[in-house]
């Protein structure tokens, strides 16, 4: 069947070792996940996961019944494509001097990227987007030469006036 | 009123309705055991020689029962005993409690003497488990560990208790007995659509498996297939649950299922699969399982559906209700092609009867013997298949195996928990393998005289590997001869028990017929010859056009 890559919202209790539960899980059911942001929400008692992985529609059932039986999962959504809305950030390191500064800054135009931290040697840069905007931001970097960076994983939310819980 | 965290726990215990716990003192549950000797009149502790005894007791006492087994450990090295137990009754569902000592909270984490992340090493094989930091959560989260541990799909779970928390105090008020949760009704979509699917067909077969134990749905089975004259198999989990004899019956299948039974399955055209999970050791080529029929998942775990086998119609729901409600709105039906066809796998069984075969000849004559209500018990190896195969089950819940783990060891520990369960004699057929991890437990039986009867089928090998290298390693028996010189008969006296032995049908006959009037535990040696095989057998992965069904067949 066909893998394609899946983005999936678990609201869960706030507390000391969920996540370690939720990813023991994966380690021992095998699923290889891509991307994986935890964070507060709304409600102070509960943290949202959200996480990206490969696989094909049984991998994804699996997946999703299996987060389901853990006692700390409140829910689990898969955000669809059409109707969720997908942002991860990127902090970039790159190299500067004063031959490519200019094309630098026109990349940073181009993609709405800003200059965080700047010296003669190194730029650091910020850029949000989805993954693919991502991607092309880094490609566009390669050659000015990156020192180091950091993504953070995506995290996604549905339009419309529903949340996660309310569905 | 207010208790301290170690009167609480056994306190939460008792209002629970527990009655029995199996378990091992030690330095961080000292507090829980001071309270367990003065409260000795309101609860039994069992004190096993080992705590992986102590674990699969408890899984025993749960598996006779239906109600859930406790086990206590102390911390480190008491706690990590309890791994296998707890993982053999993850792998077969069966709701355990057990409850560890843990060093105090401000010392976790400094690698204290037997300090140990319980909670972190038995992540995987529990259903979940807790650190009880605060002495306020502890009467809810023991009564919680209770309720997730019974609800749905049972399982254990473990509770790990700081010593801190055991001498805290705080307020203790009782409360009622947690009742399970509700599980879902069965969908009228999916029942009619069954239904449907039944009407279809012709050759309909009907495969439970632990599940359907869990459940106790043995009687809506049989009604069901004798309304739409389907034939029954099951799982070697599901044994116990149907009369061995009843009628439409065909026995277990899987990898050394019985013959008709395998062999009806692979032919049916609908399955219907009722608390089964398609372990390998059931379907064997899990893609090319009886690819021919459709099939009718129900199972009370989503996650079952579509796991191992991809099914026409998946249903996750309560298996009775489902049950009741096909029943009600299934059309009868008969089968009469299917039936003879059938009738013919079962001729071409009875040919393949072996005569004088010794492991047979004993398990029916245990069938003969024991009252109907007897729990039969086995540890892991050819005398599991054999007893599973032969034996004559008449009573719900009379059979306790490690069905998932498949743990040597286990037979032991289970048969004295089962026995405690009961109330009544327990038979415990093991192997001189098996035996050899778990007789230390003879030591617990004779102790409480626990009414417990033990055949070794001693065979001075492995049986069960020796037989995989017989067939797939060219008789390469690599470390599976023991040629030990234990004499089991001296071993059981030197215990305190009484032993036997026994080398043929009428022997055998005459010392169990003693042995099972015994009051207390007895031990039979049974010399059985090293190359006897476990017949059918399924190639592991392969399928089941190809048994094996004589030892010239070649693998």
């Amino acid at each position: 069947m066909n893998k394609q890559s899946y983005v999936i919202a678990a609201f869960v209790e706030n507390k000391s070792g969920v996540l370690m539960r939720v990813t023991s899980m994966f380690n021992r059911r095998g699923f290889n996940i891509d991307t994986l942001t935890v964070g507060e929400t709304e409600s102070p008692e509960y943290s949202r996961i959200t996480l990206t992985f490969s696989g094909d529609q049984d991998d994804l059932h699996q997946l999703v019944t299996q987060l389901q039986k853990l006692y700390n999962v409140k829910k689990v959504e898969v955000i669809s494509a059409e109707i969720g809305i997908r942002r991860e950030l990127l902090l970039i390191k790159v190299k500067n001097s004063s031959e490519t500064r200019g094309d630098l800054r026109d990349a940073v135009d181009v993609f709405k990227a800003k200059i965080v931290d700047y010296s003669a040697e190194a730029m650091c840069l910020e850029v949000t987007g989805d993954s693919t905007k991502i991607d092309n931001f880094i490609d566009n970097m390669k050659p000015f030469g990156i020192i180091e960076m950091c993504r953070t994983g995506i995290v996604a939310l549905e339009r419309g006036s529903e949340s996660i819980l309310s569905k | 009123m207010k208790l301290s965290g170690a009167e609480i726990v056994v306190e939460t215990l008792i209002e629970q309705n527990v009655k029995t716990i199996f378990g091992y003192p030690g330095g961080t549950v000292l507090d829980i055991y001071d309270q367990l000797y003065k409260k000795s009149d309101r609860i039994t502790h069992v004190l096993t020689a080992h705590e992986q005894g102590a674990a699969h007791a408890a899984d025993g006492y749960a598996r006779a029962t239906g109600e859930i087994g406790v086990v206590l450990a102390t911390s480190g090295p008491g706690a990590t005993n309890l791994v296998t137990g707890i993982a053999t009754a993850h792998l077969d569902s069966v709701p355990l409690l057990a409850i560890t000592g843990n060093v105090a909270n401000n010392l976790i984490g400094r690698d204290c003497f037997q300090e140990i992340d319980i909670s972190g090493v038995t992540l995987p094989i529990t259903k979940h488990n807790f650190i009880v930091h605060n002495v306020e959560d502890l009467a809810d989260t023991i009564r919680e560990a209770i309720k997730i541990a019974k609800s749905g799909r049972p399982g254990p779970v473990l509770v790990d208790i700081p010593k801190d928390i055991q001498l805290a105090k705080c307020e203790f008020s009782y409360k009622a007995p947690v009742t399970k949760d509700e599980n879902e009704c069965a969908p009228d979509e999916a029942v009619k659509e069954a239904a449907r699917m039944i009407a279809e067909s012709s050759r309909p077969y009907i495969y439970f498996g632990g599940g359907a134990v869990r459940a106790g749905a043995g009687a809506l089975i049989s009604e069901l297939a004798d309304k739409i004259d389907a034939v029954i198999g099951c799982s070697l989990m599901g044994l116990s649950e149907l009369p061995t004899k009843l009628d439409r019956f065909l026995g277990m299948q899987g990898m050394h299922g019985h013959y008709a039974s395998s062999k009806a399955m692979a032919k049916s055209d609908l399955i219907i699969c009722i608390g089964v999970r398609f372990s390998d050791r059931s379907t064997g080529d899990a893609q090319k399982f009886s690819a021919g029929a459709r099939k009718i998942h129900v199972d009370i775990d989503a996650a079952e559906i579509d796991k191992n086998v991809k099914v026409n119609l998946g249903v996750s729901c309560d298996i009775s209700d489902f049950l009741r409600k096909l029943i009600d709105v299934v059309d009868y039906k008969r089968n009469p092609n299917w039936m003879n066809k059938v009738a013919k796998l079962r001729e071409q069984e009875a040919e393949f009867k072996v005569e004088n075969f010794l492991p047979e000849q004993a398990i029916n004559v245990i069938s003969d013997i024991v009252d109907d209500d007897t729990e039969i018990v086995t540890d892991v190896g050819q005398h599991q298949m054999w007893t599973a195969q032969f034996f004559d089950f008449k009573k719900k819940r009379t059979w306790i195996s490690s069905g998932g783990l498949g743990t040597m060891g286990f037979g032991m520990g289970a048969a004295i928990g089962s026995s405690y369960g009961s109330g009544r004699r327990s038979v415990l057929v093991t192997g001189d393998g098996s035996f050899g991890m778990d007789l230390t437990e003879l030591a617990t039986a004779v102790t409480y005289n626990v009414p417990l009867t033990i055949v070794v089928m001693n065979n001075s090998v492995l049986g069960m590997v020796r037989q995989l290298q017989n067939l797939f390693y060219n008789k390469v028996y690599s470390n599976t001869t023991l040629d030990r010189k234990t004499d089991f008969v001296k071993l059981a006296e030197a215990f305190g028990a009484k032993g036997f032995r026994a080398s043929n049908e009428e022997e055998f006959r005459n010392v169990f017929e003693e042995a099972y009037k015994l009051p207390g535990p007895a031990v039979i040696d049974l010399l059985i010859d090293k190359d006897e095989l476990v017949l059918p057998m399924l190639k592991p992965g392969g399928t089941f056009d190809h048994l094996i069904l004589d030892r010239e067949d070649k693998a």
